[in-house]
């Protein structure tokens, strides 16, 4: 397949053939972390910024050792120590990192569509890191390799995510791409947290965790997300992890196959109980490794190869 | 478009195994012999080599697929090409490699071969068994083991068909314009 896309913006807009080819090129890539020496040359001489305005640990990290690992120089700027402090503006702080000719920019911000206003501005590649509650399409594609790794296969799966499915980013862009290939997806969670016509996305509304998770092929649980005023939408999150946390109790009513997700950073003993995320269905980790795997593939489809 | 046949079927079986008595031949037996193939032709050459070895020698060798497009020096030049997987269970530390592949031209390949393995280890020596030498070298890179030595002119392009992908045998030299 042709490669055609200069920037990641988000899951929505890609087609079937296009995820697949990402995850196929991921799974070549994979390989190379597992190595002695994890480097191989494919981008030698580019160059990767990751830009980011909100806090990371996972998703940073990992572009910054995907791109390392592909021989690309990176440099890393948050928020904190840039000079948005100093008042200047998204696209002037773009402008003026590209003068510097990266061929890459990973942004992260809490505006929903940050990326695609710099993607329209910006020659460099841009890869959506993470935009308000909009979108994150490198997790939704860490997620989907991750399933297809474990159950073999991404379509026809009963797929239930739980949470504050309104603000979460990750939520939508798994519900995009869980149902480009025809899953079954119910988002459960309290009603303040479900926005409504979810419908409309072609998913299904339930509110009872224990009727949710029945039969579950995969289980994605979300965290409350406090910095977009998550907890106000809940009285007490003794409350919320009494309905909407994840146990042992509900694993065992899952498929016997099932797998747990969590896309980072948990908190314990409020969304999953410490058995479920340390228990043998959870595959929490091996999303973040995998997540290397996939996103040295997106570097090297969107810098990797003549424009 | 004109072409000339150059290797047919029975040919490049016989091919194979000259090709493969001279690899035991120079490496006195098969002790810390292994075979890697470059996708993709090479590595179904690889194999055909690898079973006349089990025919003559009555073992196994460990043999492996590389992908070379991580490695490659035209990379950023290139309209995305593919990346495909490099399956080499085995160490090669230590070990005689003898790198198989179907057409050897620029020796860009053989060198961006050489790196990817290395970067997987240390190996003995590496050695290179190709089907057809076509010359026109970029690199100071030459056969240990070539099945026809074949120039061709500036207009021409050798194609090697294997039956396991093109569903026949042959080597053709085409004329491209």
């Amino acid at each position: 397949m042709n490669w055609k896309r200069k920037d990641l913006l988000g899951i929505r807009g890609l087609s079937t053939e296009e995820i697949l080819f990402i995850l196929d090129t991921a799974e070549s890539f994979k390989d190379i972390s597992r190595r002695e020496i994890k480097k191989v040359p494919t981008l030698r001489g580019k160059t990767v910024i990751t830009l980011f305005y909100e806090p990371s640990t996972r998703t940073r990290t990992s572009f910054e050792i995907a791109a390392k690992r592909l021989s690309a120089d990176t440099i890393n700027i948050s928020s904190s120590t840039s000079s948005s402090t100093k008042g200047e503006s998204l696209k002037d702080t773009a402008r003026n990192l590209e003068s510097m000719r990266p061929d890459a920019i990973v942004i992260r911000h809490g505006m929903p569509g940050a990326p695609h206003m710099l993607a329209g501005v910006l020659d460099s590649s841009i890869i959506n890191g993470g935009d308000g509650s909009h979108e994150h399409p490198t997790q939704a594609l860490l997620d989907l390799f991750t399933i297809r790794d474990k159950k073999g296969r991404i379509d026809g799966l009963k797929v239930v995510i739980v949470g504050d499915i309104a603000h979460s980013r990750v939520a939508r862009s798994n519900i995009f791409s869980l149902k480009n290939f025809g899953n079954e997806v119910i988002c459960c969670g309290p009603p303040t947290m479900i926005p409504p016509h979810m419908e409309t996305l072609g998913v299904r509304v339930e509110y009872d965790l224990k009727r949710a998770v029945r039969n579950a092929d995969v289980i994605m649980m979300l965290r409350i997300q406090k910095e977009r005023g998550g907890t106000t939408y809940i009285p007490s999150t003794k409350e919320y992890s009494a309905l909407y946390g994840l146990g042992r109790q509900h694993v065992e009513t899952a498929a016997d196959d099932a797998i747990i997700m969590h896309p980072g950073p948990m908190n314990r003993g409020i969304e999953i109980s410490d058995d479920v995320a340390d228990g043998p269905s959870s595959v929490i980790l091996d999303q973040v490794e995998n997540g290397v795997a996939v996103r040295m593939a997106v570097l090297y489809l969107l810098i990797g190869g003549e424009a | 478009m004109k072409k000339r046949v150059i290797l047919d079927k029975k040919a490049i079986g016989r091919t194979v195994t000259r090709i493969t008595h001279e690899i035991l031949e120079k490496n006195a037996g098969c002790t810390g012999l292994c075979l890697i193939g470059i996708r993709t032709r090479g590595v179904y050459l690889s194999q055909r080599i690898h079973a006349k070895v089990t025919d003559v020698e009555g073992i196994t060798l460990p043999i492996g697929a590389l992908d070379i497009t991580m490695y490659r020096d035209d990379i950023s030049k290139l309209r995305w090409p593919e990346v495909k997987k490099t399956e080499i269970s085995f160490d090669v530390n230590n070990m005689t490699v003898v790198l198989v592949d179907d057409v050897l031209h620029t020796g860009r390949t053989t060198r961006a071969a050489i790196d990817a393995i290395m970067d997987l280890g240390r190996p003995k020596r590496i050695q290179l068994a190709v089907l057809v030498d076509r010359g026109e070298r970029e690199l100071p890179i030459h056969p240990d083991y070539a099945g026809t030595v074949c120039p061709v002119n500036e207009n021409e392009e050798v194609l090697v068909r294997m039956s396991e992908i093109d569903g026949k045998d042959e080597v053709v030299i085409v004329q491209t314009r």
